[in-house]
């Protein structure tokens, strides 16, 4: 238990991607069956414990210490969790249980408590456990353990340490159960690939790289088809033997979130896809009007007929027991056709070919496309198979040009790793209230999109501004006559409510320093919330 | 003679009316008892001073030889006369040097603990716990909350990392007087033969700290001269945290800053700071040896100072012991 709490608290404070490929991938290395299978569906998400309500953990604490000065320490520390990992007395040492828990017990013994011994068989297991295993415990039996780790990380951890390519591992995923032995026998060389047993798997996706500067020139328009790119999320609907399954891109069982579409799969196939909502012919709704569907386990009947689930299809990958995927992109774009002709119009639609002559013909479309909620031109090349992962060639995506705000640069945070003596976080604002009042207010938060040298720049600019300091983070001057003002690029906006200005932008980045312009030009809120609607 | 008539709170410190003398008092005064050399209890510019010999040395190499009108060593265990009052420093396990001071006049016995640690710390001799009627103790970690676990363990922590990241220099944020040198120890007694590389602010009190024989091994300064970034490409590089936020430590190669701190038992505390390796190595008692430490002097009445008060104070109560909180200001509470 204290290997697998270790690796919880260095992922927790270790920002950089690299970083916490090397501790899951050395976890893994370290770690035996079938702890480490634990570790890993912990992390994924796909350890189901009874969870402990946190009601029921101030009352196992309570009875154990006086509750002032329970108080005391949680007023303090903040956070209930470790607040009681820490205030945890031990038991006296005649009681001690002289063995403490791995994780595979701890496992074992919260899954086969009952809803009425739960508690008892918590509370002896924190008896038995050190104060960094009684936080990883509690963290397992309350649910989340919010450590900056997807399970698509995880899943690259494994390729890594496996030497495989991910979408090996995304492909097997929803046929393996914790804890995961056979994958790990198989990724260690000791025994062979675990058969692909269960139905309805995923199919790794295939993805398409954007266009560079020179790219097009050398490539022949009449060697590809273009469609539109739906700004909405990539999914895959498959449907076997009566299961069914809605995937994200990197494999993530999303079935839960949309039953209205599930409900649609009637079919046996495998079709790749825009997961859209609104009315296919009539209304497609916008990114934010899909965010209202997103990150639920359920949803509500009310959110369900107001922004009803469908999927716009581009590519069909299994027809009843064929597997479409060798075929030329022309002859599955055949058989998608026939296919889609037959469901639910409602829930499924084609997205259409975009026919074009040449390449400035495209660009003119990718710039000035049909629809708000297009967010580009893909380029599929007609004789290509459909390949796992991004194979440089057949497929390319074209977007629309970013959005660009002007905005003042308020905070700086110092960045981690190699940028740790630099501040190199930016969170800008843009003007808000009436003339002669206005005010800046925060509108997003940029970490790339400049040079190193630039990086310099701005670095020593906030070191000569700042006007406070709060911990790793500086408030920079910034009024109608002093600041900095950075030119903002981003793709999208989102109406939010946890940002005081309402507005949420999509990908931003920096995309040019401007010495040169007065704080006072730069954009109001009214700007950006023109793009809202 | 009641407890407050011989010490009592004033606004430069801890006052000994029948003594004339002040503890760690936190501005000049005529005549000073110092516990430890850490800046918030080692002031210059008094009178004179009463200290350990290695406490008097701190304060030279730190302020200069004049830091005082005159100096005079208290030797650990011997009781010297101080206007009629008896007073016995005892060591208190904090840092080289750190004592507590037991005040004795007319029967009545008060122990000043200063800082102090019950954990074993090479670089410094072990706290013994004085019999007393009144003990005033510090309680910067005066908080169930926080409980530090064996350094050993924290330091292995650390070790492991370099050998995970070979790649990269970890900058060991600590306290220039007794946590460096205590790193540093760890380090070698747990096996680590290469060289350290530390902060030119940490220099002389590491030379302080070889000279009084404690071992250190082969520390260097941590500067580019002559070589290149790739040379601290998993090293360790101890010097102050302020530092290692600054533009000094653009000379090493995508650093992973780490602190050695009681504090970083708070998860929060460690991710405000942005600190990737917390290190819990503490000079400060934490909870529980806070409790044991107050139990085993038999003091009946116990007076708190500098830290979170309130808890310590409750869990005296709780126990049957009277107890108040000093509330002496000019402490800090981050010197860890």
């Amino acid at each position: 238990m204290n290997r697998f709490a270790e690796l919880l608290d260095r992922l927790v404070l270790t920002p950089a991607r690299n970083g916490k490929l090397t501790l899951l991938t050395d976890y893994f290395r370290t770690v035996e069956d079938p702890d480490r299978g634990y570790a890993l569906a912990a992390i994924t998400g796909d350890l189901s414990i009874a969870a402990v309500k946190p009601a029921m953990l101030r009352m196992l604490i309570t009875e154990r210490m006086d509750p002032v000065l329970f108080g005391y320490s949680y007023d303090y520390v903040g956070d209930l969790a470790e607040t009681v990992s820490l205030v945890w007395p031990d038991p006296p040492p005649h009681q001690k249980p002289n063995h403490e828990p791995t994780l595979g017990e701890v496992v074992s013994a919260l899954q086969s408590a009952s809803r009425s011994d739960g508690p008892t068989v918590l509370a002896r297991l924190l008896d038995s456990a050190s104060i960094e295993a009684r936080f990883a415990i509690i963290k397992l039996v309350t649910g989340g353990l919010r450590i900056g780790v997807s399970a698509r990380l995880a899943k690259q951890a494994l390729a890594d340490f496996g030497k495989v390519d991910v979408s090996e591992i995304e492909e097997l995923w929803h046929g393996l159960k914790a804890p995961y032995t056979e994958l790990f026998a198989w990724l260690e060389g000791k025994a062979p690939k675990p058969e692909k047993a269960a139905k309805a798997l995923f199919r790794p996706v295939m993805l398409s790289n954007p266009v560079e500067d020179r790219d097009l020139e050398k490539l022949d328009p009449a060697d590809y088809a273009a469609e539109w790119k739906w700004d909405g999320i990539r999914v895959q609907a498959v449907s076997e033997s009566g299961i069914r399954r809605l995937y994200s891109r990197t494999g993530d069982d999303v079935s839960g979130a949309f039953p209205d579409l599930v409900d649609a799969m009637d079919f046996s196939a495998a079709l790749d896809g825009e997961l859209l909502v609104g009315d296919p012919v009539h209304a497609t709704g916008t990114f934010s009007d899909l965010q209202q569907r997103l990150n639920r386990k359920t949803v509500s009947p009310k959110i369900r007929d107001r922004f009803p689930a469908f999927m716009r299809c581009y590519d069909i990958l299994q027809f009843g027991e064929e597997d479409l995927r060798p075929l030329p992109f022309t002859e599955r774009r055949k058989r998608l056709e026939a296919f889609i002709a037959t469901l639910d119009p409602a829930r499924f639609d084609l997205s259409p070919l975009a026919p074009f002559s040449s390449w400035d013909a495209l660009n003119d479309m990718r710039t000035h496309p049909p629809h708000p909620v297009i967010e580009g031109v893909m380029l599929k090349r007609l004789d290509s198979p459909y390949l796992a992962g991004r194979p440089k060639g057949p497929w390319f995506k074209w977007k629309r040009d970013p959005h660009t705000v002007d905005a003042v640069l308020m905070y700086a945070q110092r960045g981690h790793g190699k940028r740790s003596s630099f501040y190199s976080d930016y969170t800008f604002g843009v003007w808000s209230g009436p003339t002669g009042e206005e005010e800046l207010v925060p509108v997003g938060k940029a970490y790339f999109g400049f040079t190193d040298e630039e990086l310099k720049q701005i670095d020593k600019y906030v070191r000569d501004n700042t006007i406070e300091r709060f911990g790793p983070v500086r408030s920079v001057r910034a009024d109608r006559d002093n600041g900095l003002v950075l030119e903002v690029a981003f793709e999208g906006l989102n109406r939010s409510t946890r940002h005081k200005s309402g507005v949420a932008m999509r990908f931003p980045r920096i995309s040019r320093l401007r010495w040169d312009k007065p704080t006072a030009e730069a954009d109001h809120i009214e700007t950006l919330q023109a793009l809202l609607d | 003679m009641r407890p407050r008539d011989l010490l009592c709170p004033k606004p430069g410190g801890l006052y000994c009316a029948p003594g004339d003398f002040y503890i760690d008092p936190v501005r000049p005064v005529p005549r000073a008892l110092i516990t430890h050399g850490h800046s918030d209890h080692a002031r210059s510019g008094h009178g004179s001073v009463l200290a350990t010999r290695q406490t008097l040395d701190i304060m030279g190499l730190r302020y200069g030889e004049e830091f005082a009108g005159t100096t005079q060593e208290a030797v650990l265990g011997e009781t010297v006369n101080v206007n009629g009052v008896a007073v016995t420093f005892h060591p208190a396990g904090h840092v080289l040097g750190s004592a507590q001071i037991c005040v004795e006049h007319e029967g009545m016995r008060i122990v000043a603990s200063g800082d102090y640690k019950r954990q074993p710390d090479a670089t410094c001799l072990p706290f013994e716990p004085i019999r007393c009627d009144v003990f005033i103790t510090e309680a910067t970690f005066g908080l169930p909350v926080f409980r530090h676990p064996p350094d050993t363990n924290e330091i292995a922590k650390l070790i492991k990392s370099t050998e995970q990241f070979p790649e990269r220099a970890h900058l060991v944020g600590a306290y220039a007087l007794g946590k460096a040198q205590r790193v540093v120890r760890l380090l070698r007694d747990s096996g680590y033969g290469k060289p350290i590389y530390i902060h030119g602010a940490m220099a002389t009190l590491c030379e302080y700290y070889q000279s009084e024989g404690i071992d250190l091994g082969d520390l260097r300064p941590a500067t580019v001269e002559g070589g290149s970034k790739s040379d601290f490409a998993g090293a360790i590089v101890v010097g102050p945290s302020s530092a290692f936020a600054d533009r000094w430590a653009r000379r090493f190669p995508d650093p992973i800053s780490s602190f050695a701190s009681g504090w970083m038992r708070i998860r929060q505390r460690a991710k405000q700071g942005g600190v990737e390796l917390p290190l819990i190595i503490s000079d400060h008692a934490d909870w529980d040896e806070l409790l044991e430490t107050i139990v085993e002097t038999g003091a009946s009445e116990i007076w708190v100072t500098h830290g979170r008060e309130e808890a310590l104070v409750r869990w005296c109560e709780l126990q049957g012991i009277s107890a108040k909180a000093l509330h002496l200001v000019g402490y800090e509470d981050e010197a860890d």
